[in-house]
């Protein structure tokens, strides 16, 4: 079982969280013009490497913040959460 | 070859079975090929097989980093089915099935294929509405199709939970009587055996480490036994489909999750069906060897672990025991995990890239086993002819920038939920 380390709450198991994805992917820029590209990027496309992989979760049986979390996506180590807003 | 038979069976016990032929060579690699399929698993081998028999390509390579049959052809449950509502889902899928009733004829080795009938439990009439549409939507793409009342399915699988006061009664199902099982191993033994009767060379334990291209065409791979040239490369390797992409600087609509399964204990013979739970994801049927073959949902998150944990294989098991309650009376007798390239609108792809001679055949989800021969078949021939078959025209590359997504179960993006 994963057990992360939620920035506001600590150490919890994986059951109080729900997944969110990929946390690198940026919306496109509101009220600017966006190309088909960038929109299929943000949309659709996904490194999804083997390793390192910086991601959202959301602790919705805690504290129901949305958090970071690096993780190894080949091990299931857990090296660093941080709050939302913070940037590694 | 040697060709299998009741006879030749008979013959080699005579000899204490010390005279059978190799089922296929272990070859070294030449240094060029007019293709080279990536990926020694069923998908892979089936595009070989289907490569060398309808468009009598023969100078094929099929190169495996492990073992053939080692990935997710060798850890499935078996299932094979074409009960989908949309034309493209199910008009490959049922193109399939027909490759399925022959296979063993075909191939000349027994794949087990045993049509006995999926049940998909039915929980509420707006669910039994939703089955009747689909029951319809597949009967007009020639697939079978009953859509069954709470009596009819509690006369096909009396041991389910038919009390009253339950979480989630059964108001019904809808039942495709053609959909069945096969013994998975055999597929990929199976189209390996007579793909390299044809000519093709199976190289195991050769690993892809990079590409050669040069102007936007392909001309090559890299590998751990040395550099192969070929004219068009196939890739076929599901779980890894992210991992060579990173190679080929291509992102691709497709997260790398992870699923688990398990078998219980061998029992008695009790379940004649596939039979899923309609309020979750869970699905069962029972082995020849008598073990009940279960899964359901993935773990949830990126992974490329091949091992999964605890909390989703409990969750899975108790939407089982409020199916069937008898399922809490087994022992467990075995749990895995595989790694699952899931697409963005749950459909797969098989289709050209814009690298000249490079093909694409993934996003498989949890569901590729059934594909496997028609996977191969239709990829065959958008390889062979550089274009791709009718069949396979929707689950092009590009359809997820011009919004052309098949999402046949409406789950939009996030794969990781069941």
């Amino acid at each position: 079982m994963l057990h992360i380390k939620c920035p506001h709450c600590g150490l919890r198991s994986q059951n109080e969280f729900s997944y969110g994805g990929d946390a690198t992917i940026k919306r496109p820029e509101l009220n600017k013009e966006v190309s088909d590209q960038d929109w299929d990027n943000f949309v659709y496309l996904r490194k999804s490497p083997r390793g390192k992989h910086l991601e959202l979760w959301q602790h919705i049986s805690g504290c129901r913040q949305w958090i970071k979390v690096e993780r190894d996506t080949l091990t299931h180590e857990i090296f660093k959460t941080l709050k939302a807003n913070e940037e590694l | 070859m040697q060709k299998y038979s009741v006879f030749s069976l008979i013959k080699n016990a005579f000899k204490g079975h010390k005279d059978w032929e190799v089922a296929w060579k272990d070859p070294t690699p030449k240094s060029e090929y007019d293709v080279i399929i990536i990926g020694g698993g069923g998908h892979g081998l089936a595009t070989a097989y289907y490569l060398a028999k309808e468009h009598n390509i023969t100078k094929v390579a099929i190169i495996e980093k492990g073992w053939i049959g080692g990935g997710n052809v060798g850890r499935n449950t078996t299932i094979i089915r074409s009960n989908y509502m949309h034309d493209e889902n199910g008009l490959f899928s049922e193109f399939g099935m027909d490759l399925w009733r022959n296979m063993s004829q075909d191939l000349n080795f027994n794949v087990m294929f045993s049509p006995r009938g999926i049940i998909n439990l039915a929980h509420s009439d707006a669910q039994m509405n939703a089955y009747s549409r689909r029951g319809n939507s597949m009967r007009l793409n020639g697939i079978d199709a009953v859509l069954l009342n709470r009596e009819e399915v509690k006369k096909i699988i009396p041991m389910a939970d038919f009390s009253e006061n339950v979480r989630f009664p059964i108001f019904g199902g809808l039942m495709q009587p053609s959909a069945g099982t096969a013994r998975h191993d055999a597929v990929a033994w199976g189209y390996a055996r007579q793909a390299d009767s044809m000519g093709v060379d199976i190289i195991q334990n050769c690993e892809v480490t990079g590409f050669d291209i040069s102007n936007g065409k392909i001309l090559g791979v890299r590998t751990s036994k040395g550099d192969i040239k070929a004219k068009k490369i196939g890739l076929c390797v599901a779980g890894s489909t992210n991992i060579l992409a990173e190679k080929l600087n291509m992102t691709l609509p497709i997260e790398t999750h992870l699923l688990q399964a398990c078998v219980s204990e061998p029992i008695k013979p009790i379940l004649d069906n596939v039979v899923t739970f309609g309020a979750g994801h869970f699905y069962c049927s029972q082995s020849d060897k008598g073990e009940m073959v279960m899964g359901g949902d993935l773990d949830g998150y990126n992974s490329y672990a091949q091992r999964g944990n605890l909390p989703t294989l409990q969750h899975v098991l108790t939407e089982g025991i409020a199916m069937f309650p008898f399922l809490s009376k087994l022992k467990m007798l075995r749990t895995w995990g595989g790694i699952m390239d899931m697409s963005m609108d749950g459909s797969p792809i098989i289709d050209k890239t814009h690298i000249d001679g490079l093909y694409l055949n993934c996003g498989w989800c949890y569901g590729g086993f059934k594909a496997t021969p028609a996977s191969g078949w239709t990829f065959a021939h958008t390889i062979a002819q550089d274009r791709p078959h009718e069949l396979n025209e929707g689950y092009s590359l590009n359809r997820f920038s011009t919004g052309h997504l098949i999402d046949e179960k409406g789950l939009g993006t996030k794969t990781w939920i069941s």
